[in-house]
């Protein structure tokens, strides 16, 4: 079982106050708690932004890696030891900027990994650059005469690619977004949230009053088995037609589920011994 | 002619299975008690083109390509083109009779061989299928050879096609080997003469090797992606995986690589990568990574020409400086070079315990003539090698610091799972892994991580080895594949030795300068424009070589050409 002191590092978060990271934090501990995921069952990988502190408010295992490549490094964890769950820590910049070809490959090979992609459409970090996900036209540092750029839908990007569980929550309703990763991290296969995040400093476009009055939940009878559906859903980006919950789910086998050296037990759960090669010289004589 | 050695060069058509005849060859050879190189070329591409290949064979170890050619085995027009100029007098060429030899030059005039390849292949059962085939066959009579190890290689090969094909196969062979007895009887050279009681031979080349080793080593996981000149280890490692069972992942691209790797390791598993030089200009940033957060990781290395996409199937050490100076800010690299196969067996078994010991990436560089030229070995001996994981554990830690400053720099790892909190972090960080950005926290964890290669050093570096003489009036000193050419060019001379330097970083500075600085002449070899080693050398030990061999045209330096060095230094 874990406490929510368990999960309590001597670090303080250094988010700006009123950041959407603090909705996220709150809500994986939340989550952590109540599944009882700790040292023994869990680790976490981060790539490099504001998002990537949370390795040090979280006394979770973890990795810190390189800015957008959290998701091969996680992918190498799950294949040594896929009894262990992985959560990908992800931002705008770090997973659909530098990070895209591994999110695109990541999604295709349906890898039981659970991906929080933190988006606050913004490089935050490094003070307010346009990033993959900034509007157009948006004035930012980078784009001082307005992004010329367009955003791109990254659940459609996922859907695209074959993620299995593609949802979109929210760091202002931290209940809702709790139960999100529940499901994500419950699902078998890739399973990616597209967490809308307010940046309190940077962005003065997506703030929490701008999410709360154009965001909506999928209704009850929605249907998250359609992908047709789910695509046009994915893309659906207008005043008060934003949809958050789970857009798409389908049951596929996991990539680490394929592979036939893992499914009694973790590779690393193999002693490292000396193995005879003899067999290997017949085929050179 | 030299006596003692056999060279063929197979050659023909991009597709025409040169490589396949050609180490079936070598294979007839070594079963009859002989040791074979070979060295192949070939442009990056699938068909077309001129591939072709050289195999020498001798009774003593042999270990490099020689420019002498004894016997041409043309399997199209082109190949008697590009090297019937190059052959001797007394060399024999096989082509096919009903090749139009019109304005073709023929030096050996007495030793052409002409078998009608293409009719007798038809009469097998098809005229492309095997007509290498019935080359083989003919190359067999003209030196020799065993008929029944050459079928017993066919059979080998063929079996699992089936019956009919093996039988076209014995067939094509035996009407090559027919005609030649029947035709050239008096100029058979009689060479190739199985020898009794032959001891068990391996034929391998660098890639086949280091998948050896890495397997041997105790392999858990393994992430690459394709690239000349180490693809082959890709597909020996991909095709293994079950029956050793560890896991071999094809990535999107380097970067992935080298990060799946990372958390593999990170994991507990023992973790490889391999690439060549532009895939390892991705790696670099997560090269850095692995030395940041101390995770255990080899790297092979295969050198090809460059920059850019370069020369993609040709061979050069052009990659020293580099590798050294590949990622930003510092951290401890070890870095070691083989020069054969062997050795590169050798090396990358060692280099999983380096890596497991010191917490950081280990690369192995080896070039493309050590990846893909086949060598005869006795089978690899690595009785006396035993795993040393280092100071890791699998029992959960209370109170655990992963990066804790030790005395010799390397402190306790353990995996996550087991307990154990465990932060492993790109940030500057304290001992804990937290991310800490203070002087003194960033002072301390730079000292720790650099004491590593300070302990390295200390405990495991080895020395170079000196061959020949330890007194000599030339010294060589050289590093990687060239290692072959030199030790059989040194055969001619009493008074030269040579320094081998396979140990990179660290460096066995003082050693190389102890036999350097007491040298009377020096030649620096190395197949790169600039003389990498030297600069290197020059770095460590002060001592500057102004004599150098350096070739950077695509190809290896052959023993010809360091006599003639060798012989221009010692009168100059």
């Amino acid at each position: 079982m874990t406490k929510m002191e368990d999960l309590a590092s001597p670090c303080n978060p250094t988010w700006c106050a009123g950041c959407g990271n603090f909705g996220i934090w709150g809500a994986f501990k939340a989550a952590a708690v109540q599944q009882g995921w700790d040292n023994l069952n869990s680790v976490l990988v981060a790539g490099i932004g504001c998002h990537g502190h949370m390795i040090n408010f979280v006394r979770l295992t973890s990795f810190e890696g390189l800015h957008g490549r959290p998701i091969p490094v996680a992918t190498g964890i799950k294949l040594a030891n896929n009894k262990l769950n992985v959560f990908v820590f992800t931002g705008d910049g770090d997973c659909l900027g530098e990070g895209g070809n591994h999110f695109i490959h990541a999604c295709r090979r349906n890898h039981d990994l659970t991906i929080l992609l933190h988006n606050n459409a913004l490089y935050s970090l490094t003070t307010g650059q346009a990033s993959p996900e900034t509007p157009h036209g948006t004035k930012t540092k980078s784009t001082p005469l307005g992004n010329p750029d367009e955003p791109f839908s990254p659940l459609a990007l996922a859907i695209a690619s074959g993620a299995t569980f593609v949802a979109r929550g929210f760091s202002g309703d931290m209940a809702k977004l709790t139960e999100l990763i529940i499901k994500a991290n419950e699902h078998k296969g890739l399973s990616v949230i597209d967490i809308l995040q307010p940046c309190t400093t940077f962005n003065k476009d997506y703030t929490y009053g701008f999410f709360r009055e154009n965001t909506y939940q999928l209704p009850q009878d929605y249907d998250p088995g359609n992908k047709v559906k789910a695509f046009e859903k994915s893309l659906e980006w207008t005043e008060k037609q934003i949809p958050l919950g789970i857009l798409y789910q389908a049951e596929k086998p996991s990539y680490e589920s394929q592979i036939t050296q893992i499914k009694e037990k973790p590779l690393i759960e193999n002693l490292v011994t000396k193995r005879d090669i003899q067999d290997l010289f017949k085929k050179y004589s | 002619m030299n006596q003692d050695i056999l060279s063929i060069k197979i050659g023909g058509a991009a597709g025409q299975g040169i490589k396949s005849a050609g180490l079936m060859f070598a294979k007839v050879a070594s079963r009859s008690g002989f040791n074979t190189f070979d060295y192949t070329e070939y442009p990056s591409l699938i068909r077309g083109g001129h591939n072709s290949m050289q195999i020498v064979i001798s009774k003593e170890e042999i270990a490099t390509p020689i420019k002498n050619v004894d016997l041409l085995v043309a399997l199209n027009r082109e190949t008697l083109k590009k090297y019937l100029n190059c052959l001797e007098k007394d060399a024999g060429v096989i082509f096919d009779e009903a090749t139009n030899t019109d304005s073709l030059e023929f030096k050996a005039g007495g030793n052409k061989f002409p078998i009608p390849l293409s009719k007798l292949a038809e009469e097998a059962g098809n005229k492309e299928l095997f007509l290498n085939t019935v080359a083989l066959g003919g190359l067999t009579a003209l030196v020799n050879a065993d008929l029944t190890i050459l079928k017993e290689l066919i059979n080998e090969e063929f079996g699992d096609k089936g019956e009919t094909i093996v039988n076209k196969n014995y067939l094509a062979a035996e009407t090559g080997y027919n005609f030649a007895k029947e035709h050239f009887a008096d100029k058979i050279r009689n060479f190739l003469v199985k020898t009794d009681n032959v001891s068990p031979k391996i034929i391998v080349n660098g890639n086949d090797s280091i998948a050896m080793g890495a397997i041997a080593a105790g392999l858990q996981f393994t992430a690459i992606y394709p690239m000349t000149p180490i693809t082959n280890l890709l597909h020996i490692l991909a095709s293994n995986q079950e029956k050793f069972r560890y896991v071999y992942k094809q990535p999107e691209d380097e970067i992935a690589a080298i990060n799946m790797a990372i958390g593999a390791s990170f994991a507990g598993a023992r973790s490889m990568t391999a690439t060549s030089g532009g895939g390892f200009c991705l790696m670099t940033e997560g090269y850095g990574l692995a030395g940041m957060t101390e995770t255990p990781l080899v790297i092979i290395y295969g050198m090809r020409p460059g920059p850019a996409t370069g020369l993609p199937t040709w061979t050069e050490q052009g990659d020293l400086n580099f590798i050294l100076h590949a990622h930003q800010g510092e951290f401890p690299k070890i870095v070691l070079a083989a020069g054969d196969p062997k050795e590169a067996f050798e090396l990358t078994m060692q280099a999983f315990n380096l890596a497991d010991k010191y917490q950081t990436p280990v690369v192995v560089i080896v070039d493309k003539d050590i990846c893909e030229n086949d060598q005869t070995f006795s089978h690899f001996d690595f009785s006396g090698y035993e795993i040393n994981r280092g100071k890791f554990t699998t029992v959960a830690q209370t109170d655990y610091l992963r990066y804790k400053i030790e005395e010799d720099g390397i402190s306790m790892r353990t995996i996550p799972g087991n307990g154990s909190y465990l932060i492993a972090n790109t940030d500057e960080h304290n001992e804990t892994g937290y991310s800490n950005e203070e002087g003194e926290n960033r002072k301390n964890q730079m000292q720790k991580r650099m004491r590593k290669l300070v302990t390295c050093e200390k405990v495991d570096m080895q020395e170079p080895k000196l061959f020949g003489p330890n007194e000599a009036d030339l010294t060589i000193v050289s590093w990687g594949s060239n290692k072959g050419s030199i030790l059989h060019a040194m055969k001619k001379f009493e008074n030269v030795n040579f320094l081998y330097i396979n140990w990179i970083s660290p460096f066995p500075g003082e050693k190389v300068k102890q036999i350097l600085g007491k040298a009377k002449k020096i030649i620096d070899i190395e197949c790169n424009y600039s003389g990498q080693l030297a600069d290197l050398i020059r770095q460590k030990t002060g001592i500057e070589i102004t004599e150098r061999l350096l070739s950077f045209n695509g190809r290896p330096i052959y023993p010809e050409d360091i006599i003639e060095k060798i012989n221009k230094t010692i009168t100059g």
